[in-house]
């Protein structure tokens, strides 16, 4: 059937090295947002929740000015959190792909192929990314469409995507990994629920950390959540940084750094565990 | 004197236990180049088990395990760049194509651009598969499902070829499609096909030796016609098989195995 190949000398394709492990991440995420494009109605039904949270919670927190947003709008305040709620709960649901593909037999193969782990797990790392990317348009068309007045500087919008990116692949790590470890959709669902509301209310999405007892100071402070906020706010609001952030970009972007590297060195070492 | 090769599939006391149950136990036996070699076992006899760790998907608990001389812990890439593998499940991703399906594992294998386009085409002509390229993957009978996933695994040239169970719960029409896709596979002499099956006439049928396995133990082995001389002038592999094994024994992972089994023919049905 092929008898060109010598097999033993070159049996599968090039070389090693940083451009394949890219090739190879790609690959994989190309295939969920193919996947994606053909059934966008996920996307049309994870734009309820931060329509409730903008429309509803936000208008009325807005009107009883219990929250001291420092001069920015209670509405512009939120904004940037909603789009990072959002961001965190597709994210967090992200490793449930890895339980379908278990079932289904495909894991295996992709652990077979020479592909490196990390790869593999950075390339659905990264199509979360992306899936994280359409939904934080829709929540910015939101905030137009309720007068918000955001910063449209194309560095800043830059910056912002990198945050999102970043954050939705945090999560993304985070979800994988707890997938290999529970292996099962409905033990998988249980702990993503769990866990989706403790990060989002320990975090500055819908207040300032200055008004959180210590203890819940502290804990915001080892969310990852609370640094993508931070950054968020920074960038996307029209006022100075100082304002409405208080942590600086720089660690916040160096945070979300080490934390996705350290995750994605976790689900690397968990994802065999899918196939056993 | 040049070195001869090492065999294709060389398995040294090979243990793996899961808890208390001793799935592969102390399995010794080598395949040579160009065979095909059929492990038939009942459900539960550590067929998948084998299989998995040979695709380095699972450790051995001790013994060891070589594909063309790589050792499965040692040299994991190695081997995983040597070997092409078929998972009993059905691994074709239905909410792709057939055309992408074949894609992400090119792409996963690293194939160079040029190259991968031309495999890809020839992948699809030899499975019958040109037409139906460009259709979701769940449209697709078992049969081309099933082609689909062989082709997947051999779009890298693969020394070493594992088929988990590669016609259950397909009907006799397909069975036959996917007999001719191994048969040709076996002419083309590069390629050492280890599957696992049990059905006897499809290893009567396809395969050059077969090893039977009962309760993770290796009970014999040799090519079905030796083995059915040496229990009379008109043995039948059946009856081999039957002889082998023990009677209707209570086998742990015999109910996951089969409940997969179902799933399986329930998917392809």
């Amino acid at each position: 059937m092929w008898p060109t190949a010598s097999a033993e000398s070159a049996p599968g394709g090039r070389g090693g090295g940083a451009a394949a492990f890219a090739r190879q991440t790609f690959a994989v995420a190309e295939m969920e947002l193919r996947k994606l494009r053909r059934d966008p109605t996920e996307l049309a039904t994870r734009a309820v929740q931060p329509i409730l949270w903008l429309v509803v919670f936000g208008e009325v927190m807005a009107r009883a000015r219990l929250i001291d947003t420092g001069g920015t709008s209670y509405l512009a305040f939120l904004v940037p959190g909603v789009l990072a709620q959002s961001v965190l709960f597709i994210a967090i649901f992200n490793g449930i792909s890895v339980i379908w593909e278990r079932d289904l037999g495909i894991i295996h193969k992709f652990l077979a192929s020479p592909a490196p782990r990390t790869a593999l797990v950075l390339g659905k790392a990264l199509s979360g990314g992306a899936r994280a990317l359409v939904q934080a348009i829709v929540v910015l068309l939101l905030a137009v469409l309720l007068g918000v007045r955001l910063s449209w500087s194309p560095l800043h919008l830059s910056g912002a995507v990198a945050l999102v990116l970043l954050g939705a692949m945090v999560f993304s790590s985070f979800s994988l990994s707890v997938a290999c470890i529970v292996k099962t959709r409905e033990r998988f669902m249980g702990v993503g629920q769990v866990l989706t509301m403790p990060l989002f209310f320990a975090s500055n999405a819908i207040y300032p950390t200055s008004l959180m007892p210590g203890w819940l100071k502290v804990v915001s402070h080892l969310n990852p959540l609370t640094y993508q906020i931070d950054g968020l706010r920074a960038l996307l609001l029209p006022v100075p940084a100082a304002t409405v952030a208080h942590i600086g970009l720089a660690s916040d972007y160096g945070v979300l750094a080490v934390t996705l590297l350290a995750l994605v060195a976790v689900a690397a070492q968990l994802y065999p565990n899918i196939a056993r | 004197m040049p070195m001869p090769a090492p065999p294709a599939i060389a398995l040294e006391q090979l243990v793996r236990r899961f808890g208390p149950v001793t799935a592969v136990d102390h399995v010794s036996l080598a395949i040579g180049r160009g065979v095909v070699c059929g492990l038939l076992g009942r459900n539960g006899a550590g067929k998948t088990t084998i299989v998995k760790i040979l695709t380095t998907l699972l450790p051995p608990t001790s013994g060891s395990a070589r594909v063309c001389g790589c050792d499965v812990l040692r040299s994991a890439t190695e081997v995983r760049r040597l070997i092409g593998y078929v998972p009993q499940a059905l691994s074709a991703d239905a909410e792709l194509t057939g055309y992408e399906n074949l894609l992400v594992m090119a792409k996963l294998y690293d194939l160079p651009r040029g190259v991968r386009a031309q495999r890809i085409e020839e992948a699809l002509a030899l499975m019958g598969l040109e037409h139906a390229a460009h259709r979701l993957v769940h449209t697709y009978s078992g049969g081309m499902i099933r082609s689909l996933e062989i082709a997947q695994s051999t779009l890298h040239r693969p020394t070493v070829l594992f088929l988990d169970e590669p016609t259950v719960g397909l009907d006799p029409l397909a069975r036959q499609t996917v007999w001719q896709h191994i048969a040709r596979l076996k002419e083309s002499q590069s390629c050492t096909i280890l599957l696992t099956t049990h059905y006897m006439d499809e290893a009567e049928h396809l395969c050059d030796e077969v090893a039977i396995l009962d309760q993770g133990r290796l009970v014999a082995s040799g090519s079905p016609q030796a083995l059915e001389r040496s229990l009379g002038p008109s043995a039948t592999l059946d009856e081999v098989f039957t002889h082998f094994t023990q009677g209707e024994a209570e086998v742990a992972g015999a109910y996951d195995e089969t409940s997969r089994t179902r799933h399986v023919a329930d998917r392809l049905g």
